[in-house]
């Protein structure tokens, strides 16, 4: 790594902070206040191969299963669940932020569960948690977030004894 | 994305946050990151390109053990096109976000029968309202 597929670094990456700002400011928001860390994030090592994991997926792209409700687009803070062995022909996508069209045709590029079954079958990653967690993103408030969101992830997989989560954020 | 990154480790689970947008990673700071140069709604890959993601995925899961710092964003070897041009036309147009609707917005109205039938509550497993 890296490797030479392509050159390397990117050219400019999109800043999507100022952009959304600006954006906010022509519609008359209030402006996002974004989250800014300065302390280092915590870190927990992985303490064995990824193919002897558990891996967990959670994913915040707005994926639903045919059957379930559906979320909503104001500050949705709820869960749910995805059976790992689901068939993605059953996955729907729903989100206020993004272009749904491309995930609606494959939800693989949000919701990456026939990628990650395969590595298993091909022995990379050890295995996959029972149930997949999916949610909206979008959420406004980080109390929200933190207080309810977070926690309830947490319980989620810790009940589903993962020994590493893969979050995909849209 | 990254603040639940950063509660879950604080936990003991060892995360990676894949993104692509790496000036609000930067920002928040997860504790692992892979970075793809997609445009947003493609994650982990295009779509029907199989062997692209499996790819994709490949590199990224290596982050969790090639990344060893704290905060570490991994930047994955890929690019979207040739050219560049698709990141002038984020946004371009204002925003096209849709309205925020504050009861189920289901993909289709087949959807929408499929989970009235099942009797679920509205929101089955909502954490309860504060």
């Amino acid at each position: 790594m890296p490797t030479n597929k392509v050159q390397f670094p990117p050219l400019a990456t999109v800043e999507y902070i100022p952009r959304i700002r600006d954006n906010y400011a022509r519609l008359g928001y209030t402006p996002y206040k974004w989250v800014v860390n300065e302390d280092p994030p915590p870190w927990a090592p992985l303490g064995k191969p990824l193919s002897k994991c558990r891996l967990g997926l959670a994913a915040s792209g707005g994926i639903y299963m045919a059957g379930q409700v559906a979320f909503h687009y104001k500050d949705d803070t709820s869960i749910r669940e995805i059976p790992a062995d689901a068939d993605s022909s059953a996955l729907r996508a729903t989100h206020f932020a993004y272009d749904l069209s491309v995930a609606r045709t494959d939800p693989n590029v949000v919701f990456p569960m026939d990628t990650l079954r395969r590595l298993v079958r091909e022995g990379i990653v050890g295995s996959l948690a029972s149930r997949f967690q999916s949610f909206m993103g979008g959420i406004y408030s980080t109390r929200r977030v933190m207080t309810e969101l977070a926690p309830q992830l947490l319980q989620r997989l810790r009940e589903e004894e993962v020994d590493a989560v893969l979050l995909v954020p849209v | 994305m990254g603040l639940v990154a950063r509660h879950l480790e604080a936990a003991g689970i060892p995360t990676l946050c894949m993104t692509s947008a790496l000036d609000i990673t930067n920002a928040v700071r997860p504790p692992r990151a892979a970075f793809l140069d997609y445009p947003l709604g493609h994650t982990t890959g295009k779509p029907g390109e199989p062997e692209l993601q499996r790819m994709i995925m490949l590199e990224a899961l290596d982050a969790f053990t090639s990344l060893s710092s704290p905060g570490t964003v991994k930047i994955l070897p890929f690019r979207w096109s040739e050219d560049e041009s698709w990141k002038d036309r984020v946004f371009a147009e204002g925003d096209d976000r849709l309205p925020r609707h504050d009861t189920p917005q289901y993909q289709s109205e087949e959807d929408r029968r499929l989970a009235e039938q099942s009797g679920a509550p509205p929101c089955p497993v909502c954490v309860p309202q504060k």
